[in-house]
């Protein structure tokens, strides 16, 4: 684990017309960790991970990569840095299948003139996929059908797959099992520890506090634009989250 | 560990998902098969080579304005500029070569452009504009309804002095067998497109946008751009079918385009195709042209008014459309 924040965020500020969603908000996001950004409905989470996955310009403040300054105009910006981000529900177009959900926007093509007509190498792509979902412990029934027959936990997982396939820096996930079983989110959760035993930061949003507890290794709490509160996993209760996400803690610096 | 078990145990999932994906497509030539059987039954003039080769010529023009409106409604859109578009293409075509005396070759080439030209405004409407596909093609089917008869003066154009023109359409390019080159036509585009829908990029975007615009433009896909090349690439069907209906009938006719949009929008929807984006093969379409020209074929020869066939066509288009829905509440 490296003490330098891969990506940091540094006292962004964003307004939507006269509503004040980021009020100089920091945050960091650290190689082969998983920090989970929590807080309350509006405390600014999903506005600062737009900004942070080039879906939204703040109005103030920096984000460095590997602690150089960057200007994410783009999600396909940001993805050309490695950032990847898992979009709760609109994550995959259910009439395709696995492999082309996998390959969206990124396609291989056929070599030659033909490749060139943009004609598609389908069978490479359908190898290198069943191959990506081996190493990330995806188990799908059949890779052929439209994605759209599979279970909600495949679905997740062929979602969450797809970003961390492409992610050479980091990964951020917008409540990655909501929705999901018992199993299924074993599952994503399995998915996310391998990603970043791989050296990946993941970002992990979510609402459910056993769950962060037990994935994360850092928590980063928002309230109302700002954070309030960032803890280690192994030395904090359930407690001090909510107490953090309430306002009854404040406790800036325990890690 | 992957596990692909193609015979799944649980209920035998796989197999059923991929029946279901190809439903409406067996349905569609399950029904084009009853329709062909009752027609022989019920009149001794329908099964003949004479009969089914005059099926395939009637197919021609609704199957290519359908071949290029399938890549449209695959991606959730709806064209129905495609029918005066015809006509108006039909048109352009007698005044490139007719008025302008152009080379044969040329005036094909920029009559198929033109009908992409046309397209391409079509998608430039919808794609930048924003204006719904519905409303951006209503205003294109009638601005090409007018240009054609402004353009032609409201007078056919004959190409009485062009014998090679109507040769693309009648003749016979194998020597001795009565098989119409519009025909061949038909395989060659439906070949061509069936390859393009299926093996390239333009077609996985067509399904994908279709299938989930805004993930299509999260992964970095530039909606936009797709979008116009789907509907500019249409155009080049209705540039085709312009030149194909004129050379049949020896003219360019400036009125004779209103209705077929339905008619080609039906084929689509008949084999399988999902209006609402994301689903649909060059096959299905080819099959559901296949059940409106048997169709009109059939209750032609057995006598039945022109006013009761679409009587008839209107009710299949219903059912069409209500599998399509039943199969969408199942999945």
């Amino acid at each position: 684990m490296s003490e330098q924040g891969l990506l940091e965020a540094r006292d962004l500020v964003k307004h939507y017309g006269s509503v004040e969603a980021l009020r100089g908000v920091s945050f960091e996001a650290r190689a082969g960790e998983v920090t989970a950004l929590i807080g309350d409905n509006g405390a600014g989470k999903s506005t600062l991970v737009k900004c942070l996955s080039g879906a939204e310009q703040p109005d103030s403040g920096s984000i460095l990569l590997d602690g150089r300054p960057v200007t994410l105009e783009s999600p396909t910006a940001a993805r050309g840095l490695g950032i990847e981000t898992v979009y709760q529900d609109l994550a995959v177009a259910p009439e395709l299948d696995p492999a082309a959900n996998l390959f969206l926007g990124r396609e291989i093509h056929r070599k030659g003139l033909l490749g060139k007509l943009g004609m598609l190498d389908k069978a490479e792509m359908r190898r290198r996929a069943v191959a990506e979902f081996a190493r990330l412990g995806v188990t799908l029934q059949n890779t052929d059908v439209p994605i759209g027959s599979l279970s909600g936990g495949q679905r997740q997982s062929v979602a969450v797959a797809r970003s961390v396939v492409w992610a050479s820096k980091v990964v951020f996930m917008d409540e990655p099992t909501a929705a999901l079983g018992v199993v299924q989110r074993e599952r994503v959760l399995d998915v996310i520890r391998r990603v970043r035993d791989e050296g990946i930061a993941v970002v992990l949003i979510s609402h459910n506090m056993p769950e962060v507890l037990s994935v994360a290794d850092r928590v980063e709490v928002l309230r109302l634009g700002e954070r309030v509160a960032s803890f280690t996993t192994t030395d904090t209760t359930l407690e001090d989250l909510v107490g953090a996400m309430t306002g009854a803690l404040t406790k800036e610096d325990a890690s | 560990m992957v596990t692909t078990r193609e015979k799944s145990g649980v209920a035998g999932r796989p197999v059923g998902a991929v029946v279901k994906g190809r439903l409406q497509q067996l349905l569609a030539f399950a029904s084009l098969i009853v329709i062909f059987a009752f027609f022989s039954v019920a009149s001794p003039f329908f099964f003949t080579y004479g009969n089914f080769t005059a099926i395939l010529f009637s197919t021609v023009v609704i199957g290519t304005l359908a071949i290029g409106t399938t890549f449209v409604i695959i991606t959730g859109g709806i064209d129905l500029s495609i029918g005066t578009g015809m006509a108006l293409c039909a048109v352009m075509s007698g005044v490139f070569i007719v008025n302008l005396d152009l080379p044969l070759a040329v005036g094909l080439v920029a009559t198929v452009l033109f009908g992409g030209l046309m397209g391409l405004v079509n998608g430039i409407n919808i794609a930048l504009l924003k204006i719904p596909p519905f409303i951006a093609t209503l205003a294109m089917m009638l601005v090409a309804e007018g240009l054609a008869l402004v353009v032609s003066g409201s007078a056919p154009i004959y190409f009485s002095e062009e014998p090679a023109y109507t040769k693309i359409s009648t003749g016979n390019l194998i020597p001795g067998v009565d098989f119409p080159n519009a025909v061949i036509v038909l395989i060659v585009v439906a070949v061509i497109a069936g390859v393009l829908l299926t093996k390239t990029v333009l077609g996985r975007y067509t399904y994908s946008i279709g299938s989930n615009e805004e993930a299509t433009a999260l992964s970095g896909i530039d909606v936009r751009k797709w979008k116009i090349a789907v509907y500019a690439f249409a155009g080049l069907f209705i540039g085709l079918a312009g030149i194909m209906i004129s050379a049949r009938l020896g003219s360019a006719q400036p009125a004779t385009g209103m209705g077929y949009e339905l008619q080609a929008i039906a084929a689509v929807v008949i084999g399988g195709t999902s209006l609402s984006g994301g689903k649909g093969s060059i096959v299905g379409t080819l099959i559901g042209a296949l059940i409106i020209s048997t169709l009109n074929n059939g209750l032609q020869i057995m006598s039945i008014p022109q006013e009761w066939q679409n009587v008839i066509l209107g009710c299949v288009i219903l059912v069409a459309v209500y599998t399509d829905i039943l199969r969408k509440k199942e999945a």
